[in-house]
């Protein structure tokens, strides 16, 4: 008797999961791994794509210095990015959580508002203020007479990186947030009284307690910058390619679809081994803090 | 001369006043309590000595200097926060070293003291723990390792044992005292709770809605409540309607049923508090009649219904038999068992 019952408690939680399982393994794991073995198959300009297993994809991107570098530019795009969110995004949380009641809710909907639109608005708003010569800010500095040529901004690594740093600030804000309420309201008062300065209360008190929230939050960041594909697409264009943009245009362009599907591949691959590295590192790290 | 000096202090949030006039000397190694209901202000005046927040009005002066104008962090104070305020990211030792860490003291001199002060408090071999991995009263005992390592001139305990269970309360209110009496720091503590206070200090300042209600030691402000609201929240109390009537010699007070002499200095309608422990059954008295009767190991517990309203009595259960429910009492007590107040008719 109790091994049937024992028998269907254990079919029970497959039986519970198999919807949202299927979902999951229909529109993720399938093309997932027809994508990665799409990358071993044979493209040419005439005879399209033929269904056979070979490494000239990967050959190429380990070869050919131009992946390397467009590689490189991703990961230094994103690194930079999250340097930037990090500076800016975490002594802004800290600063939104000692407001008191209103004016914290309003700063935290200005905050998250951009969350509401479009990246691809957001990105074409930098766009507008500093595209070449007919940018609002070019425009407005060059007849001040303040600057003699536009602020060059399109289609180079710094305007990619101001501007993915903007569409990704509210997650790193948002995680340090959270590990600014998990602090002790009192705590600052107690460093205080032992004779610690303001200086001193950040660097050694809060500074520790928060570097988990900045750390998971630069994951998020450097995630999601290193697979951006609408701010690279807008700011770089076809000149200055990233992996994502790269990846789009061997589907689209060239249509040489395994050919993108390595690269696509190989982003993957490298994302999933640097989160699931530094996350561990981390929790090694602040497993004190965590608890 | 007084070592710390609350001089007319009040604090005003907007428009509402936390505190309010309140005046107090405290004694070098005196141990206070500010005793009252959550919301009566004592945090609050707690937080002004420490510096964490600036009094609306008055003066606090820490052995003549005017402790206000000095910074929070130099003030000198140890302080143990309810919830203990730890820093989770360093060990036991090093939150006890942080203190000394702020003051530059030497590296070797720092660890001895560190270990003793652990050691004070029953935690030797603990210094490499995470507060975190710590139980709460060992956490309480860290907390309060840090705020006397660095020697404060005055210790403020801001409800420091309020979130431990019934019997390491109890554990940790002797283990306070003996420390206290041990190393002399004068003490203020916090507490909502009047059996810690009356257990821990040598006076209790009993506050209500921001204002000072009593000062005075534990046994006064439990024998001798100045007002309704101290002897209602130190303990439990029976309040009587009773008039005096100075008409004839020997003035009289009376109750109901009940008479004896008036006190000196009142007159007419007032109100008459006796403690339920001072209440016998007599032959002559109040006439009551018991509603229900509790058996609580060393003593029991009488609910009575009286000529001047419900009334609690407690008896020691010294083996002698006890009135029944329902029975018809007379309760009795010593006129000097009682503490009489005027009473505006309303």
């Amino acid at each position: 008797m109790s091994t049937v019952a024992e028998e269907r408690n254990a079919r029970a939680p497959w039986a519970l999961t198999a919807p949202a399982l299927i979902l999951f393994v229909g529109v993720l794991l399938i093309p997932l791994a027809m994508t990665v073995m799409l990358s071993f198959h044979d493209w040419g300009q005439y005879k399209g794509i033929e269904p056979v297993f070979i490494l000239k994809n990967w050959k190429e991107i380990a070869t050919d210095p131009y992946y390397a570098e467009m590689f490189w530019r991703t990961f230094r795009i994103a690194i930079l990015t999250t340097l930037l969110t990090a500076l800016f995004g975490a002594p802004e949380a800290y600063i939104l959580n000692r407001m008191s009641g209103r004016w914290k809710s309003i700063f935290l909907l200005v905050i998250l508002g951009p969350l509401l639109i479009s990246v691809v608005a957001r990105t074409l708003g930098w766009a507008l203020l500093f595209g070449g010569n007919n940018g609002l800010v070019n425009k407005l500095l060059m007849s001040l007479g303040v600057i003699r040529s536009p602020i060059p901004f399109m289609f180079t690594e710094t305007g990619m990186v101001v501007a993915l740093a903007h569409v990704m600030m509210p997650f790193m804000v948002l995680s340090v947030w959270a590990a600014l309420q998990r602090l002790d309201p009192q705590i600052e008062n107690a460093a205080m009284s032992l004779g610690a300065g303001s200086i001193t209360i950040i660097r050694r008190i809060i500074m520790p307690q928060i570097m988990p929230g900045v750390l998971s939050g630069a994951i998020i960041v450097f995630s999601l910058s290193a697979s951006a594909f609408a701010t690279p697409a807008i700011i770089g264009g076809r000149r200055l390619k990233v992996a994502a943009t790269l990846a789009y245009d061997e589907f689209l362009n060239t249509l040489n679809w395994p050919l993108g599907a390595a690269v696509a591949t190989l982003l993957l691959v490298a994302l999933v081994l640097i989160v699931i590295g530094s996350n561990a590192l981390i929790e090694r790290r602040y497993a004190e803090v965590f608890r | 001369m007084a070592f710390l000096e609350l001089d007319r202090v009040a604090k005003q949030f907007g428009a509402q006043t936390v505190v309010d006039d309140f005046s107090l000397a405290v004694r070098k190694g005196e141990f206070i309590s500010f005793l009252g209901p959550s919301g009566c202000g004592k945090t609050t005046t707690l937080q002004m000595i420490a510096g964490f927040l600036d009094p609306t009005r008055g003066a606090i002066r820490l052995e003549d200097k005017d402790l206000i104008a000095i910074h929070p962090a130099k003030r000198g104070l140890g302080i143990v926060f309810q919830s203990y305020a730890l820093f989770p990211h360093m060990t036991a030792a090093e939150n006890v070293a942080f203190g000394l860490e702020m003051r530059n003291v030497p590296r070797t001199e720092r660890a001895e003291r560190v270990r003793a002060a652990l050691a004070m408090v029953g935690l030797a071999g603990y210094e490499d723990r995470h507060p975190r991995r710590m139980s709460g009263g060992q956490q309480q005992r860290v907390a309060l390792a840090r705020a006397l390592v660095i020697q404060p001139s005055v210790l403020l305990l801001d409800e420091p044992l309020s979130n431990l269970d019934a019997k390491l309360r109890e554990e940790m209110q002797i283990e306070l005292r003996q420390i206290q009496r041990t190393i002399g720091t004068t003490t203020i503590l916090v507490t909502h709770d009047q059996n810690e206070a009356m257990s821990l200090s040598d006076r209790i300042v009993v506050m209500s809605q921001g204002k000072i209600e009593q000062i005075g030691s534990p046994q006064d402000t439990y024998e001798r409540p100045a007002s309704a609201f101290v002897s209602q929240f130190l303990g439990k109390t029976n309040d009587f309607a009773g008039t005096i009537d100075r008409t004839g010699t020997p003035a009289q007070l009376t109750a109901g049923s009940w008479s004896g002499p008036a006190p000196a200095g009142l007159n007419g309608p007032v109100t008459m508090s006796i403690r339920p422990e001072r209440i016998g059954f007599g032959d002559a008295g109040l006439s009551a009649r018991i509603v229900t009767r509790i058996f609580q190991g060393n003593h029991w517990l009488f609910q009575c219904e009286s000529e001047c309203g419900s009334a609690i009595v407690i008896r020691q259960n010294d083996g002698k038999p006890q009135p029944v429910e329902g029975e018809a009492v007379r309760l009795t007590w010593r006129p000097e068992d009682m503490s009489v107040r005027a009473r505006t008719v309303a």
